[in-house]
Formats: C-alpha cells, sequence, structure tokens
C-alpha cells in the first residue's frame, strides 16, 4: 500500500515496522509529527519526557532492557541530550538505540543552525540520513539493525525539508521483534573510569567495522550519469543536485559518518569536475580536502541557510533567473503574531507598560520580542531566562532584579527552568520569575506537558503542581493570576519585582486556540466614543487595525477575548453582538 | 521537466496545510509522484506561510523556486504579491480577494499596497479573483477559505470532480465535511473574473 507521509510520519512507519516497543521524546520543530505520529500505533509505548535529556535516558533504558527504542529531537535538543549521548557512544546498546535529530537550516522556527554531523563525530555515533520519506521510513529499519550490529547508538539526520515534506511510502508490515533478555553487565554499562577505558578501545574499534560497513553498504550509491561532473552529496542536498544538474554522476550518500573513503576516491576517479554538495558545514568536504581530493563546495556554495536547486545553478554553474515582474517593490513583511485571544498578549502589555527588563525563553511568548509589544530582551535556549535573569543579578546587584523578570512558558520551565530556580534559591537572588503556564506547549503545534494533566495519548496523567514545586525548592513568594486580570497583575508584577526576596508569578490563563477556550462575542469599536488615542494598538492584537483616520476590529481577526477594553479609558470598545 | 508545480501562499492560520493536504492526496490517487513541503512552527503564527506541491512523473526537489509555479493559490491579497515572482509568465494566479493587515501595517510602520489585483493582472494573464471569504461566510463557516480555493482550483486542474470530493471526505473532520463540501461547490461553481 501507497501512502503520502510526512518524512516524520514515514520516520514513525519505520520505528513502527522495525518492531520497536518505546519511543519518547520532547516536543521541538521539525522533529515533532515523529513522536506524535508513533504515538498513534498502540503497539509501541510512547511519551512526551521533560527533556531531551531524560529522553534519551529512557531510550537507553529500554535498549538495555533488551527493546528497540527511539528517541526524537531538533537540532538544539541533542545539546541537552548530548551528556547521555557521549556515553551511550561507550556503553554501545542491547536492543537498537535509534536517535532522530531534525536540523533546521534557514532556522524556520530555531534559534541556530548548528550541524548534528559534528556532535554525532564527537560522540563518535554513526549518522544515517535520507533525502526524501521512502528512504526514511526504510533507513529508519536499517539504522535498528545497524545498532544491534555494531553495538551503537545511531542518529537518522533529517533537516526541516525532509521533515516536513509529504512523500509517496510504500508500506511494509512490522516486524516480530523478540525483547532480548537483559542480563547484568557492569563492564558494559556502569561507565567508571576501570571499565571506560575498555569500553573506549571498543569504541575505535566499532569506528574501524563502520568504515569498513559504508564502503559496502547500500545505503551509498553511486548513480552513473555524464562523468564530466561528479556530485558527492545526502540528504536534500541531493534533491536539489539532482534537479540542478540533471543527468550526472552522483554518489549519494545514506550514511554520512563515517565516510566511505574508498567509494569516495573510485567515484572521484572517474569524474572530471567533482562537487560536494551538502547543507551548513562542510562535513564530507572536508574529509574529501583531507584526502587530497580536488573538489568545489563551500568555496562556491553557502554555509548559511538552505539551499535550493536554484541556488546550485546560480552559485555552480552562473545561471541565474530571469526577472519576470517589477511590482513588488513595496511588500511589508509579515512576521509571526502572538494569536487574537493569546494570553501572553496581556503579560507582555504589562512588562512593556513598566519598563522592565525581561530575559525571554523558548515558546510562542518568543515573540514577545516583537514590535510593538518589544518587551523581550534575550532569548537564548530552553530555561535561559531564569539563569541570565540570575547571573545579570549577580552582574548588576540586587537593584537590578527590582526592574528585571524572567519569562518562561510552564513546559521550557519543567524542560530546564526549575534548575535555574533552584540556583536563584540557593544562591540568595531576589529575582522575578513569570511562568507562562498557558496549559499546553503551544508553539510545536499543542502537545501535552507534565503540567497539563494529560500524556501524550490525551489520556489522564498525574499533574505536576507548579505552585506546590516552588514552594518545595524554596521559593517562599509564589502568586498565581490571570493575566487578564491586567490590573491585579501588573499590582502583582510591582510588588515582587520590588521585593527583596525571590518570587515566581504563575500567569494562569490557557492557549487561545486550545478547544475548551470559549470566548465571547467578538468586538467592536464605536467611533463615537473613540479619540483614537490608539491605547488598544499597544497590545499588537492582529485583529485592531489603524486604517489612519480610524482604528477599527477586524471582525475576521478578533477573537472575543475582551482583552483591548480593559485598556481602553473611554469604554469605546463594546461587544458586537455576535460573530458575521 | 514537466512536473506542474503549485504554490499555497497565505497567512498562517488560514488553513493553507489542509489545503495541501487535499491536493496531496488527490495527485496520489493520479498515480504520479508528488511531493508536498510544509512549514510548521514559529511561522505558522500568523505569519507569511507558503505550501509547495509538485506533481509529475519523478519529482526531487520538494521546493518550487522562481518563475517556476504553474498554478499559485492565494489565500491572501498581500501574499498574492509577496510570492508571485515564483510564478511563470502564463501561470494560473488564483487570489482570495482578502485583505489581512501584516503587524507592520497595523503599527503603522508599512502601508499596505494598493492595487494589487491590478498590479498582478497587468504583467501575468492568467488570473482568477475570488470572494473565498465572502463564499466561505454564505457557507456557514469563514475558516472553509481554503475548501473554496481548493474547489476554484479543481475546476482548471487536470484531475476529475469525483477525486477532489473523495480527497475531501478522506481529509476533513467528520464534523466539517457538510460545510467543507459546500464550499468547495461554490468555489468550483465561480465563474472566472
Amino acid at each position: 500500500m501507497k501512502k503520502l507521509m510526512l518524512g516524520n510520519e514515514a520516520i514513525a512507519r519505520g520505528v513502527y515496522e522495525a518492531g520497536a516497543t518505546v519511543a519518547t521524546a520532547y516536543p521541538g520543530t521539525p522533529s515533532t509529527e515523529i513522536t506524535e505520529s508513533i504515538a498513534k500505533y498502540d503497539e509501541i509505548y510512547s511519551e512526551w519526557a521533560p527533556n531531551e535529556k531524560v529522553a534519551l535516558e529512557v531510550a537507553i533504558g529500554a535498549s538495555i532492557g533488551g527493546a528497540r527504542a527511539a528517541t526524537a529531537m531538533k537540532h538544539v535538543g541533542l545539546n541537552v541530550a548530548a551528556d547521555p549521548l557521549f556515553t551511550a557512544s561507550y556503553t554501545g546498546v542491547n536492543g537498537g538505540l535509534v536517535i532522530f535529530v531534525a536540523d533546521d537550516p534557514g532556522m524556520h522556527s530555531s534559534q541556530n543552525e548548528q550541524d548534528t554531523r559534528i556532535i554525532a563525530r564527537g560522540a563518535k555515533v554513526p549518522v544515517i540520513e535520507p533525502s526524501n520519506s521512502q528512504e526514511c521510513k526504510d533507513f529508519t529499519k536499517e539504522a535498528f539493525r545497524i545498532s544491534e550490529e555494531f553495538d551503537t547508538p545511531v542518529i537518522v539526520r533529517l533537516s526541516t525539508r525532509v521533515s516536513h515534506s509529504q512523500g509517496i511510502v510504500e508500506l511494509g508490515d512490522r516486524e516480530n521483534y523478540e525483547l532480548k533478555p537483559y542480563v547484568k553487565n557492569p563492564a558494559k554499562y556502569v561507565m567508571m573510569p576501570a571499565m571506560a577505558r575498555r569500553r573506549h578501545v571498543s569504541v575505535e574499534e566499532r569506528m574501524a567495522k563502520l568504515r569498513d560497513f559504508a564502503e559496502h553498504s547500500l545505503l551509498n550509491r553511486i548513480e552513473w550519469g555524464d562523468k564530466k561532473i561528479g556530485v558527492i552529496t545526502s540528504g536534500i542536498a541531493y534533491q536539489y543536485a539532482r534537479e540542478a544538474f540533471g543527468d550526472v554522476s552522483y554518489l549519494k550518500l545514506g550514511m554520512v559518518y563515517p565516510l566511505p573513503e574508498n567509494l569516495i576516491k573510485e567515484f572521484a576517479s572517474q569524474v572530471e569536475t567533482l562537487y560536494i554538495i551538502e547543507e551548513l558545514e562542510p562535513f564530507i568536504e572536508n574529509q574529501c580536502r583531507k584526502m587530497g581530493l580536488k573538489v568545489t563546495g563551500k568555496d562556491k556554495l553557502p554555509v548559511i541557510g538552505e539551499y535550493s536547486a536554484g541556488l546550485i545553478k546560480e552559485k555552480l554553474l552562473g545561471e541565474t533567473s530571469e526577472k519576470l515582474n517589477d511590482i513588488q517593490d513595496e511588500v511589508p513583511v509579515r512576521p509571526p503574531v502572538l494569536c487574537a485571544g493569546c494570553p501572553h498578549r496581556a503579560t507582555f502589555y504589562v512588562l512593556k507598560k513598566l519598563k522592565l527588563t525581561v530575559t525571554g525563553d523558548i515558546g510562542c511568548y518568543t515573540l514577545g520580542a516583537l514590535a510593538p509589544l518589544e518587551s523581550v530582551d534575550t532569548t537564548i535556549c530552553m530555561g535561559a531566562s531564569v539563569g541570565v535573569a540570575h547571573g545579570l543579578e549577580k552582574a548588576r546587584g540586587k537593584e537590578q532584579s527590582k526592574n528585571t523578570v524572567a519569562v518562561i512558558g510552564e513546559s521550557t520551565f519543567i524542560h530546564s527552568g526549575i534548575t535555574g530556580l533552584i540556583d536563584m534559591v540557593y544562591n540568595n537572588c531576589s529575582g522575578t520569575v513569570i511562568i507562562l503556564d498557558n496549559s499546553i506547549t503551544a508553539m510545536t503545534g499543542h502537545q501535552h506537558n507534565p503540567t497539563t494533566g494529560y500524556n501524550i495519548k490525551g489520556e489522564p496523567a498525574k499533574k505536576v503542581d507548579l505552585v506546590k514545586l516552588c514552594q518545595a525548592i524554596g521559593v517562599e513568594r509564589v502568586k498565581v493570576c490571570d493575566p487578564f486580570n491586567l490590573k491585579e497583575f501588573e499590582q502583582i508584577v510591582k510588588e515582587e519585582v520590588a521585593a527583596d526576596e525571590l518570587s515566581v508569578i504563575i500567569a494562569q490563563r490557557p492557549c487561545a486556540l486550545l478547544k475548551h477556550v470559549k470566548f465571547g462575542t467578538i468586538l467592536t469599536i464605536n467611533q463615537d466614543k473613540c479619540t483614537k488615542c490608539r491605547m488598544c494598538m499597544r497590545l499588537g492584537c492582529p485583529a485592531i487595525v489603524d486604517r489612519g483616520d480610524h482604528v477599527e476590529i477586524n471582525s475576521t481577526q478578533c477573537a472575543g477575548c475582551d482583552l483591548c477594553p480593559k485598556v481602553c479609558r473611554f469604554n469605546a470598545i463594546e461587544k458586537a453582538g455576535g460573530r458575521e | 521537466m514537466n512536473n506542474t508545480s503549485i504554490l499555497i501562499v497565505g497567512v498562517g492560520g488560514q488553513g493553507t496545510l489542509l489545503a495541501s493536504r487535499i491536493l496531496g492526496d488527490v495527485a496520489l490517487s493520479s498515480g504520479l509522484d508528488v511531493k508536498v513541503s510544509e512549514v510548521h512552527g514559529m511561522s505558522q503564527r500568523g505569519g507569511s506561510v507558503v505550501t509547495y506541491v509538485k506533481v509529475g512523473e519523478k519529482v526531487y526537489s520538494p521546493i518550487i523556486e522562481k518563475n517556476e509555479a504553474d498554478i499559485i493559490l492565494c489565500f491572501e491579497k498581500l501574499e498574492a504579491l509577496r510570492w508571485i515572482d515564483y510564478a511563470k509568465k502564463d501561470a494560473k494566479i488564483i487570489i482570495n480577494d482578502q485583505r489581512i493587515d501584516p503587524m507592520p501595517v497595523i503599527t503603522g510602520k508599512a502601508k499596505y499596497p494598493e492595487n494589487i489585483i491590478e498590479k498582478i493582472k497587468a504583467n501575468y494573464k492568467n488570473v482568477i479573483v475570488v470572494p473565498a471569504l465572502e463564499i466561505a461566510k454564505k457557507c456557514g463557516n469563514i475558516k472553509a477559505v481554503n475548501v473554496v480555493m481548493i474547489g476554484v482550483m479543481a475546476r482548471h486542474s487536470m484531475f476529475e470532480k469525483d477525486i477532489w470530493i473523495k480527497a475531501i471526505e478522506k481529509t476533513v473532520k467528520p464534523q466539517f465535511l457538510e460545510v467543507n463540501l459546500k464550499a468547495f461547490e461554490e468555489g468550483y461553481n465561480q465563474s472566472d473574473t
């Protein structure tokens, strides 16, 4: 049976067909749908873990326990999971262990553009790279096999365009994989110096075997065409190269670490001009240059951003596309915005009004950095809002915390804000942390987390009580408030920022896009009462539009959340009486 | 290369993803190769969004580039203008005559360009303008804009009408099926303007 599947859905299918029984992840674009799709197979236990490190550790445990286990994350998630990764490389596996990592060239939804292959090489873990949905499924099954044959975790590297492109996939049956016996083996699984020294030897032996394997693996294939041009490429770059060059010769690498040096040399010897086409870092290219091959690659192609067939044609073949019109001179940008009805809008409105320094974090609320709210001062990585606020105080003294808050979503707080907050408690910080609790992991497309009371399948689950958690680690001032109660919220923020002690404010209001969130009737501006003071414009609501001579509410955009009447001093914003 | 390239552009939240999934399903049932490239994550939050659909004997790159699109399905006027250079000179350009102001326009830092439709028509000859929001409202749900647009495109496509309807039945949630089938029908029956 053939099906149109996202790369991520095809990965999930591969995990299913490989007979895996445990999958765990923290959501992160562009990897999220892998685990969401796995959760639809009842044969596989699946879960949202609090963060990628925990997820990988759970997968390692499942592997040691004899199951085929999978975990998925975005590129920056691998940084969080790097600690277990580097040592799981030493322990090896029992059941197959595959780590799916989705890079984001072009940063569609990320804070940096790092290349997973470099971390994998550091950890000495083999990397497999599919270039379309069918390969996502097939390579996943091969990854589990390689993991067991070579006693190693395997990374399957994806990129946004592979993960989020649908392609045709031929479905197969699920392998009847039997749980391997669990045998106590401290020499393999207890990584203290004496044992780890021996395991490092095994790792190096394994790498040698994998280099051998790469030479003959079907993951790497040559497609002979015109031999004037030879292209070594992998992943999505292969698709772009095929389209740019047409019928030339290709060495398409499905295994990008370790590389098949002899195969590369053989291929290089038969073509006149050799191009290396890979997004981000010159990973394959550097190795080829080290081997003494004459290649063209990053000397002409960028290390920044996404590739395309057009870019390859332009940079390598000197072909540019003709401009067919001149009507696009003044197209205003359309950056993403907080949705109409978004709870974060109220929070940032207050923070901006109070002119606070705001250390921010990763989530929808990162958009609080954009005009007109423009509240956020810093965004580094998951959980950093808390540590950065603490560091600001330690650098600039207690006075700094009188005008600083950290803002962090509830899911991000669970992910890696808790330890930062413990640092604040332990090291006597008087800062203020606002946990934006919108009852869901929103930005990645509404995943449950340990605070929502539901698991990945939507079944009721134990719920972390944020108030009790903060109190338990020693935060004495914990306040809970709905940010839409603007006055009360503003008052609480003022008090807590002024306090000489550490405080946590839990700004609690569900995401406007959650199904159970029901707003009232939509709003309209009574032009007779409106003085055009434009206070409402400061909310940055996509439904409130400045028409120049007047301000109006766009009835198709308005959610009816009732926030804007609260900032209008002239009671000019009224119920419109039903949605059109 | 004789692949058909279709670009679907709009504003995050308008349902371009669902439209591309219906289109992908139609292409799959035709027995051709197909790739659909979507954007998820941050830009979905009210940002400019684009989906690429490519259908043909063999599709390599999932991306459509400048001057390559055979059809552009535009859910919003400004987005039509933003992506118009992806159209071939003789591309079918189907535009929902709806205006959604981006934040720089809302805050007064930029102007919403005037006479977008006229400008596009002056440069491209196959332009179809659809009051999709009005039609969707008439059908009972403003969110059905995407399926109205699919309906318009269906009439100009190489695929039979019932293949489209089957794809909609497969893709749309049961509780919204009736309104969406109505929206499709209305779109399908739009006269070209």
